[in-house]
């Protein structure tokens, strides 16, 4: 499954391709454009990113959960493109035999994903004018993870 | 785009260069050509675009870098070949 989207983010669909009858647990974490209250009221958000290295890095990161909560699965998606006030960007689900490795291993997903995944936006104000929301620089960079 | 040569002696390495978001909009290119002398790093690559291209000033010293789709710290080596991208801060979700 692509983890990167142009579409809204079906997260039943999501959650269903985590779930198990082994897996007795299933977190679902969805993240939505909020109206902000930064630069004014925002109208939607404009994501753009590096497609390919998103899905190589979203990959990378699906197998160190596997690895950490051994018997767990996490599914992901990202919207990119306009998504509007109020709609999913980004969804992860994680299952696992029980809901504190669930929990774990999609908290340890989505803070990956914000960390690591080439993803940008810009917010798009409600009056037509927009501009780059960018996160923090990490100072010394993003050092590659030894596989 | 095609950029000059770094230097016109000794071996050289080309690279993809591909910029993204607010730096593309700074360089006003989302993808180019680099030559450099060997043995070349990341930062070497930066440092040329940094003199070279308009407004290539713009660009952090230390930009977060990405060598054919991982992440990568500047002192990384270019191969002949390599695709190397200049990430603005990330800011997914």
């Amino acid at each position: 499954m692509r983890f990167v989207t142009h579409r809204p983010i079906d997260v039943l669909g999501l959650l269903t391709t985590v779930t198990g009858p082994e897996l007795g647990g299933t977190v679902l974490f969805v993240g939505s454009v909020r109206r902000g209250d930064g630069d004014g009221p925002v109208e939607a958000i404009e994501y753009s990113a590096y497609e390919d290295m998103l899905e190589a890095e979203f990959e990378k990161i699906m197998a160190e959960a596997a690895a950490q909560w051994p018997g767990s699965r996490v599914a992901g998606m990202h919207r990119v493109g306009r998504v509007p006030v109020g709609e999913s960007s980004v969804a992860i689900a994680a299952a696992a035999p029980h809901r504190a490795d669930a929990f774990a291993a999609c908290r340890y997903a989505i803070e990956e994903a914000k960390k690591r995944l080439p993803v940008w936006k810009k917010e798009i104000f409600e009056d037509g004018s927009a501009a780059w929301r960018e996160g923090d620089q990490p100072e010394a960079g993003i050092k590659p993870k030894i596989a | 785009m095609h950029l000059p040569k770094a230097l016109s002696s000794a071996t050289t390495v080309t690279v993809t260069v591909r910029a993204f978001a607010r730096y593309a909009e700074i360089l006003g290119l989302e993808e180019t050509k680099l030559e450099l002398a060997e043995p070349a790093t990341v930062g070497d690559a930066v440092k040329l675009l940094r003199k070279s291209v308009p407004n290539g000033h713009l660009l952090p010293e230390r930009p977060l870098v990405a060598v054919n789709l991982e992440h990568v710290l500047v002192e990384a080596p270019l191969r002949n070949g390599d695709e190397l991208a200049l990430l603005p801060p990330l800011a997914g979700g």
